[in-house]
C-alpha cells in the first residue's frame, strides 16, 4: 500500500507475477523447503542429462563385464559394481529417468481422474455423491499394491501397464481430498455470491470452486510423488513392471537383495536414491503448502 | 510503581515488501485498577502492542528495536521464555476476539481449564490453595474445583454440571465467558483483552462488559482492552490510548479525551461514528489511507490525511504534550485546534 | 411498494420437529427507500435474505417483487429477476473469490446476464472501469486480486459487482460491520450517494443501531424469526414500544462516557 500515487499492474498477468514472487519469498523463509527444492531440482537434472554423461553407458544398455563383478566403491566405480560387473553409479543415474517419469505419470493421471470424480461428487451431492464415493471406497478397500499387481498380471508387465495399474489404485485419495475441498468451498460466501448473481453449476465449479482447490491438489501431488516413486520401485522389486536390463531403482534394489550384506553397495545406492526422491518431494510439498495457501498471502 | 509500563517500544516486522516499523515508540503506563482502552484502525499496531505485553509476537519475523515493557518493574523483553511462561496465565491473562477458535473443540471445557489451572498452580501453588508437597491427585481435584468456581464467577449457570460440556454446547457469549474464566483462573493481575466483544451480539456484549467491569471493581483486576469500538471504550474504560500507524497519538482519562479530543485523528474517529443527530450523507469519513509503514512519512504519520497539516508537521515526529493532567496529545497543534 | 414479504414462514425440517427460522414474517419495502432489518445472530435475518434471493425455498407465504410472486417464476425468469435484486455481503474478505481479479469479479454478473444486458467483452471492460470509478476506485485497481485490497476497498468492489447489472433493489447484509469506523463512514456515504443517483431501494440488514438510524427510513426488528416491532426509524428510536427494542437500545454502546451504565472513577 503506497500513499499518494498508486500504479497498479497493467493486467492480470503482472499481478499474478507479483503473487508468485510473494510466494517465492515465503518459500525462501523455510530452509527445509529449499532443501526439498534443491533435491528435486537435482533429481530432475540427473534424469534429464544423466543417461548421456554416465561413465559406463554400455552397462546401462545391458552390457556386462563379468571380470569386474562385485567391486566395492572406488575411484573408478563410485558406487561399486554388481553381480554382472556393471557400474552401479551408471545404473542408478540412468534409472532416475524411468523412476521419476513413472512416478510423475502415476500422480498426474491419478490427480486428473480423482479430481474429476471428487469435484462432481462434492458439488452435486446426494445420490451422485453416494454412488461415486461408494465406488471410490471400494477402490480404497483394495490394497493398492495387490490391485496394481492384479492389473499388471491381467495386462501383462511393462512400464505403461504398471503406471496405469498404480494410477488406478491411486486416484481415490485425490477424489476424497477434492470432494472434501469442493464441499467446503461450496459453502464459501463468494460461491453463495456467484449463486445469487445467477451463475450456473458449470461456471461455479470451473470459475469459483476448482481454482480454489488447485493448491491442495498440487501439494498432494508433490507429497505423493515420493510415494509413487516408491510404489513404482516396489513393483519393480516384486518383479512386475520394468524388466531388466532397463535400469529402474526398484528392480535394481530387488536384484541386489540376494547379495546383502556382503555386497552392500549394490543395494544401498539404489535405496539411497529412492529415499532421496521421497524425502525431497515431501519437503517440497510441505513448502508448497505454505506458498499456495491464499489466506496466508496478506 | 505502575503495574505495567511500556517505554519507547519499537517493533519492526519483516515481510516480502521489506521491514516495516510497526510500533514506533509506544509509551503507556497502566496503574492497578485501571481499564485502558487501546483504539485505532486496523493495522495501527494495537494488537501487536497487546501481544508484546505477553511477548507472543513471533521473533522473527518481528524484531524489537528498542524499548522496555516493565511489569512490576521487571523488563519482560529481557525475561527468559521460562519466566514468561510462568507469567502468562498466572500474572497476565489474555482473551482474544473469536471465542470459537480459542477453545479446543475435542476437549471438555473443564479439562481445558484444569490444564490452565495446573499450569498456573505449577508457577504458584497458592493459586490452587495447596502447598508444594500436595499430590498430583489433590492438585487435580483443587484445579477442577477452581474451574467450577471461575465458571460461576463469570456467570455460567449450573457451572458444576456444565464444566463437563464441550465448547460447541455453549453459545458465543457463553464461550467468551468461558475464555474469560480461563484467562482469570490463575488470578492474574493484568488482563489483556483483544477485541473480546467484536464477534458478539450487542446484548451479549453489554453482559460481557458488565462482567469485566465487575471483575475490576470486585477483584482488583487491571485491564488493557484492545478494540476498534469507541462506544465500548466510552462505556467501560477509565483510560484510553488512541493509536495511529504505530504511534500513540493521544492518551489519557476517558472523559477528557472523549469530551475534548486534542488530536485531529481522535476527532476524525469520533466524527465517523453515526449518532442520533447525524444527517444522512453528512457523516464525516476519514479520507485517504494509513501510510505505508515501509516508508513512513518523515514527521507526523497522520499528516498525509490531516485537514490541519502544515509544513511544521513534516519536520519531525511530534512529542506528547500534556493538555490537562494525564491527558496528552502528540500533535504540533495540540490545544490550538 | 416494490418488495412485499407476506406471511413468510421458513421451517428447517429435522428430527424432533425441526427449527422454525422465520415465523409469519410480513414486511413492505417501499421503492427508493432504505428499509432496515435489525436482529442479532440467530434471529433469521440471513435466512430471510436467502429466501428473497431464491437460494432457499420458503415453507409458507409469498415473496412478491414488483407485483410478481417469486415462487411462480420459472428458472429462466428467476435468473432474469436476479439481475434486478442484488446483494452486498457482510464479510468483504470472504465474499470475493481470491483467485479472480477485481476486473473479473465485477465483470462476472455482466457475463452471466449478457443475454439481458447485451454487452460485448470490450464494453464490459469499459463498464467495469466505470463502476470502479463510481465506487471510488480507479483503473489501477482493475487487475489486482482481492488480497491486495484493504477491507474498505474490497467492500467497494462488492458494491461495484452488485451494481454491474443495474439492479433496482440492493440487499445490504451488514455491509460495514467488518470495517473500521472511518472506512464505515466512507462506505455509508457512498451507499447514500449511489441510492440518490440510481434511485435504488435498500434492504439494509444490521445489528448496529447507529448505522441503521443513520441510513434507514423504516426499521423492523426481528427476534427469533418473528418481527417484534416495525415502523418509522425515528419513532422506534425515540419511542420504542417492545421490550426487545428497548433492550437493544439500552445495550448499544454510545461513544459518550457520560452515558456509561457503570459508575467509575477517572
Amino acid at each position: 500500500m503506497s500513499a499518494a500515487v498508486e500504479t497498479g499492474p497493467r493486467n492480470a498477468l503482472s499481478s499474478r507475477w507479483q503473487n508468485w514472487r510473494r510466494g517465492a519469498y515465503r518459500f525462501r523463509q523455510s530452509t527445509l523447503s529449499i532443501v526439498g527444492l534443491v533435491i528435486v531440482a537435482l533429481l530432475i537434472a540427473v534424469a534429464l542429462v544423466g543417461p548421456y554423461v554416465v561413465p559406463h553407458p554400455e552397462h546401462v544398455a545391458g552390457g556386462v563385464s563379468t571380470a569386474m563383478r562385485f567391486r566395492p566403491p572406488s575411484a573408478q566405480f563410485w558406487f561399486g559394481t554388481n553381480e554382472l560387473g556393471q557400474d552401479v553409479f551408471s545404473l542408478v543415474v540412468a534409472g532416475s529417468r524411468i523412476s521419476l517419469l513413472a512416478g510423475l505419470a502415476v500422480v498426474v493421471i491419478a490427480a486428473i481422474f480423482g479430481t474429476l470424480i471428487g469435484a462432481v461428487a462434492g458439488y452435486f451431492g446426494r445420490w451422485v455423491d453416494e454412488a461415486l464415493m461408494r465406488f471410490t471406497d471400494l477402490m480404497l478397500t483394495l490394497p493398492s499394491l495387490i490391485l496394481a499387481m492384479a492389473i499388471a498380471a491381467a495386462l501383462g508387465p511393462g512400464i505403461g501397464n504398471m503406471v496405469f495399474a498404480i494410477a488406478m489404485s491411486w486416484w481415490p485419495g485425490f477424489a476424497r481430498l477434492v470432494r472434501g475441498e469442493v464441499m467446503a468451498k461450496k459453502e464459501e460466501v463468494f460461491v453463495q455470491a456467484a449463486r445469487a448473481l445467477g451463475a450456473g453449476a458449470p461456471r461455479i465449479l470451473m470459475r469459483h470452486i476448482l481454482p480454489n482447490v488447485i493448491s491442495p491438489i498440487i501439494v498432494k501431488m508433490s507429497l505423493d510423488m515420493g510415494f509413487a516413486i516408491l510404489t513404482v520401485a516396489s513393483l519393480g522389486f516384486v518383479g512386475i513392471g520394468v524388466k531388466p536390463p532397463t535400469p529402474e531403482w526398484g528392480s535394481l534394489l530387488s536384484l541386489a537383495r540376494g547379495y546383502m550384506p556382503d555386497y552392500w553397495w549394490t543395494a544401498i545406492f539404489p535405496g539411497m536414491a529412492i529415499f532421496l526422491a521421497v524425502f525431497g518431494f515431501n519437503l517440497l510439498g510441505d513448502g508448497l503448502r505454505d506458498v499456495l495457501d491464499p489466506k496466508a498471502r496478506r | 510503581m505502575a503495574l505495567l509500563e511500556i517505554r519507547n517500544l519499537h517493533l519492526a516486522m519483516r515481510s516480502f515488501e521489506g521491514e516495516a516499523h510497526v510500533l514506533n515508540g509506544i509509551d503507556l503506563k497502566v496503574d492497578t485498577g485501571e481499564i485502558w482502552g487501546v483504539v485505532g484502525e486496523t493495522g495501527c499496531g494495537k494488537s501487536l502492542t497487546g501481544l508484546s505485553i505477553s511477548r507472543l509476537v513471533p521473533t522473527p519475523p518481528a524484531r524489537y528495536l528498542a524499548g522496555e515493557i516493565l511489569f512490576e518493574g521487571r523488563d519482560l523483553l529481557a525475561a527468559s521464555e521460562a519466566e514468561m511462561r510462568a507469567l502468562r496465565g498466572r500474572r497476565i491473562g489474555m482473551i482474544f476476539q473469536d471465542p470459537t477458535t480459542n477453545l479446543n473443540p475435542v476437549f471438555r471445557i473443564g479439562d481445558q481449564m484444569v490444564d490452565v489451572a495446573l499450569h498456573a498452580g505449577h508457577a504458584d501453588p497458592a493459586v490452587l490453595g495447596l502447598d508444594r508437597r500436595a499430590s498430583g491427585r489433590a492438585r487435580r481435584k483443587a484445579a477442577r474445583a477452581l474451574a467450577v468456581r471461575m465458571l460461576e464467577r463469570v456467570g455460567i449457570p449450573d457451572a458444576a454440571r456444565r464444566v463437563d460440556d464441550y465448547p460447541h454446547q455453549f453459545s458465543g457469549g457463553m464461550r467468551q465467558r468461558v475464555l474469560i474464566a480461563m484467562a482469570l483462573i490463575g488470578k492474574p493481575d493484568l488482563l489483556i483483552a483483544d477485541e473480546p466483544t467484536t464477534a458478539l451480539d450487542v446484548s451479549v456484549q453489554a453482559q460481557i462488559l458488565r462482567l469485566i467491569h465487575d471483575l475490576v471493581v470486585e477483584d482488583g483486576l487491571t485491564v488493557v482492552m484492545i478494540t476498534h469500538n469507541l462506544g465500548v471504550v466510552a462505556q467501560l474504560c477509565t483510560h484510553v490510548a488512541v493509536m495511529y500507524a504505530g504511534n500513540i497519538v493521544e492518551a489519557g482519562p476517558v472523559r477528557p479525551v472523549f469530551k475534548n479530543p486534542g488530536h485531529p485523528y481522535t476527532r476524525a474517529l469520533m466524527a465517523a461514528v453515526p449518532t442520533a443527530g447525524t444527517k444522512r450523507g453528512e457523516l464525516a469519513g476519514l479520507p485517504g489511507i494509513v501510510p505505508s509503514l515501509f516508508k513512513p512519512p518523515p514527521g507526523c504519520r497522520f499528516a498525509t490525511r490531516c485537514a490541519h497539516a502544515t509544513a511544521a508537521c513534516d519536520l519531525g515526529a511530534p512529542a506528547m504534550r500534556e493538555l490537562s493532567p494525564g491527558h496528552s496529545v502528540a500533535c504540533v497543534l495540540a490545544g490550538e485546534i | 411498494m416494490v418488495l412485499r414479504i407476506e406471511g413468510v414462514t421458513k421451517l428447517y425440517p429435522a428430527r424432533g420437529g425441526g427449527v422454525t427460522a422465520l415465523r409469519d414474517v410480513t414486511l413492505n419495502v417501499v421503492a427508493r427507500e432504505s428499509f432496515g432489518l435489525v436482529g442479532e445472530s440467530g434471529s433469521g435475518k440471513t435466512t430471510l435474505t436467502r429466501c428473497i434471493l431464491g437460494l432457499e425455498p420458503i415453507t409458507e407465504g409469498r415473496i412478491v417483487y414488483d407485483g410478481v410472486d417469486l415462487a411462480t417464476l420459472s428458472a429462466a425468469e428467476m435468473r432474469r429477476m436476479r439481475s434486478r435484486i442484488q446483494i452486498v455481503f457482510q464479510d468483504p474478505y470472504a465474499s470475493l473469490n481470491p483467485r479472480m481479479s477485481a476486473h473479473d469479479i465485477i465483470e462476472e454478473p455482466m457475463v452471466i446476464h449478457r443475454a439481458t444486458l447485451g454487452l460485448n467483452a470490450r464494453q464490459r471492460t469499459e463498464r467495469v472501469a466505470e463502476l470502479l470509478q463510481l465506487v471510488g476506485l480507479g483503473e489501477q485497481h482493475l487487475w489486482r486480486f482481492p488480497h491486495e485490497f484493504s477491507g474498505g476497498q474490497r467492500q467497494r468492489i462488492g458494491i461495484a459487482r452488485a451494481l454491474a447489472v443495474n439492479p433496482e433493489l440492493l440487499i445490504l447484509d451488514e455491509p460495514t460491520s467488518a470495517l473500521d469506523v472511518s472506512v464505515q463512514a466512507q462506505v455509508l456515504n457512498l451507499l447514500h450517494d449511489l441510492q440518490r443517483r440510481f434511485a435504488l431501494t435498500y434492504l439494509f440488514i444490521s445489528h448496529d443501531l447507529g448505522v441503521i438510524r443513520y441510513i434507514c427510513d423504516h426499521v423492523a426488528l426481528i427476534y427469533r424469526g418473528e418481527i417484534v416491532e416495525e415502523g418509522d426509524t425515528e419513532t422506534i428510536f425515540t419511542a420504542p414500544k417492545s421490550d426487545y427494542a428497548r433492550m437493544l437500545l439500552a445495550a448499544m454502546p454510545e461513544p459518550d462516557p457520560d452515558k456509561s451504565p457503570f459508575a467509575r472513577a477517572g
